[in-house]
């Protein structure tokens, strides 16, 4: 059963009929979520992402730059909080993102150029179902202390409420259009990763990797290079790497 | 130990139900026995309706056949239906107004030798899910504060029944989401692997796919799968 404070978060949060309080003016009540989460915890930012086991499965909102740059590394690399909480079913909580290096060889660096010093990862999930992460992040070094993280895991409830109340109005099988548009806009990397499984004769999950590798190496964001990948501008072939 | 110490403990006992390791049965079977126990009666029994309005036994405190198919008789006929219809309770009816309604019922319960009966709705905010039947060899009264303990026991049940509903039903959303996104991941990827076998664009994949799918009866899922792992060749598509 809701805890009183995720009601309350979940009528501020759904609240058609009152107009947005300043700072709130968002269009999607993911991206209310997420900045109400930022002020009440506090944190300096957050985002909500569909996770699924191909990892990062898009972000539903993120509520500044930086909480962008979080996501979309999650998503490039397969690395990071989110990953690990999805994986772990637990919260993860790195108060110190310069001492993690050796947790996230790619994504703590360049998180921390990011402005992003501390990331506290919560996984939206029903029993042992997983369906996303909540990502708060600050930009100065610190743990929550017992009513921030009291009150984080509220709005990671309230998340998750949110998106079963999403999947109650629309039919088994199909996705609410928030989600669907979500997972849309991904679909050329799974399109990419498919390709790359036919053209370099490896499994499905070797494809994804050589694909992150790749546009790691190349300093090119995911949904880039998958576009070139199902467009054929790039060719992967068995054991190596090499453009055509 | 005094009765009141009893009660406590009894109020304890099933509070701790409602929490972690919920168990159902366990939770209607205590509520069984102990409202015998604190109202001194005989047998007790448990129904619960369905999604469909149909009302189960789902306890009793015996298995005995004749006590329960009086409870099965009373999803039928007799004061438990009309408990769970109107959301009353039916406690310390007079026998010849238990004869003039419930005929078959209280020739039943007579037989078997019960001469009284309660019924306690399980109820919170108009909604009724069940009743908790209580029976009675002797002709039985209960006090209203044997009726207020009554239905405070059922309520404390009826919380803890609505709250696991709640959460199985969250289970099957959440299933049904995750099933949602993960086949539309599996049915891209292989418009990607189909495209690249079949030398087409993603969409002219998309489309064999679905093709084959409708023509074979096939779900689009499990195609897609099936060109993932190679079971189904690029071959093995109508040509366009």
């Amino acid at each position: 059963m809701a805890s009183l404070r995720v009601r309350q978060i979940l009528l501020d949060v759904l609240a058609i009929d009152q107009p947005d309080p300043p700072g709130l003016e968002g269009d999607t009540v993911w991206r209310r979520l997420c900045m109400s989460a930022a002020r009440s915890v506090p944190v300096s930012g957050a985002g909500v992402a569909l996770m699924t086991p191909t990892g990062h499965g898009g972000t539903l909102a993120a509520t500044d730059g930086p909480a962008e740059v979080m996501e979309n590394l999650q998503l490039t690399l397969g690395e990071g909080p989110c990953v690990n909480a999805f994986r772990d079913r637990r919260p993860v909580l790195e108060h110190d993102l310069t001492k993690a290096g050796a947790r996230w060889p790619g994504f703590a660096p360049a998180a921390a150029e990011a402005g992003i010093a501390a990331i506290f990862a919560f996984p939206l999930q029903i029993g042992a179902i997983r369906l996303g992460v909540l990502d708060l992040y600050r930009d100065t070094p610190g743990s929550l202390d017992r009513l921030q993280l009291a009150e984080a895991l509220d709005y990671a409830a309230a998340a998750t409420t949110i998106l079963l109340d999403r999947q109650y109005a629309t039919s088994p099988g199909e996705l609410h259009p928030d989600l669907a548009d979500t997972a849309d806009s991904h679909r050329e990397i799974h399109q990419a990763t498919g390709v790359i499984a036919a053209q370099a004769s490896v499994p499905i999950n070797e494809a994804l990797l050589l694909l992150r590798a790749r546009a790691y190496s190349e300093e090119r964001p995911l949904l880039e290079l998958a576009h070139d990948v199902v467009a054929r501008r790039v060719t992967f072939h068995s054991e190596d790497d090499h453009h055509e | 130990m005094s009765r009141e110490q009893r009660l406590a403990q009894v109020f304890v006992e099933l509070a701790d139900t409602l929490v972690d390791d919920f168990d159902v049965i366990d939770l209607l079977h205590t509520l069984c026995e102990r409202s015998v126990e604190l109202l001194q009666a005989d047998a007790a029994g448990l129904i619960l309706a369905d999604q469909r309005s149909v009302l189960h036994v789902m306890a009793s405190t015996s298995e005995e056949a004749e006590l329960l198919e009086l409870f099965v008789l009373q999803t039928d006929e007799g004061p438990c239906l009309d408990c769970y219809s109107t959301g009353e309770q039916m406690v310390n009816i007079d026998l010849a107004e238990v004869a003039e309604r419930w005929p078959r019922f209280r020739a039943a319960t007579t037989a078997v030798g019960y001469r009284s009966t309660h019924a306690f709705p399980l109820r919170l905010r108009g909604q009724v899910i069940g009743v908790l039947n209580l029976l009675c060899t002797n002709r039985t009264t209960l006090s209203d504060t044997d009726v207020d303990l009554g239905q405070a026991l059922c309520d404390i049940a009826t919380v803890g029944l609505l709250q696991e509903r709640t959460v199985r039903q969250a289970e099957v959303l959440a299933e049904q989401l995750q099933s949602a996104l993960n086949s539309r991941i599996l049915i891209e990827q292989a418009k990607g692997v189909l495209s690249e076998r079949a030398g087409i664009t993603v969409d002219a994949a998309f489309t064999l796919m679905r093709t084959h799918a409708r023509s074979n009866q096939r779900q689009l899922g499990a195609i897609a799968g099936a060109v993932i792992d190679g079971t189904i060749a690029a071959s093995d598509f109508q040509p366009r």
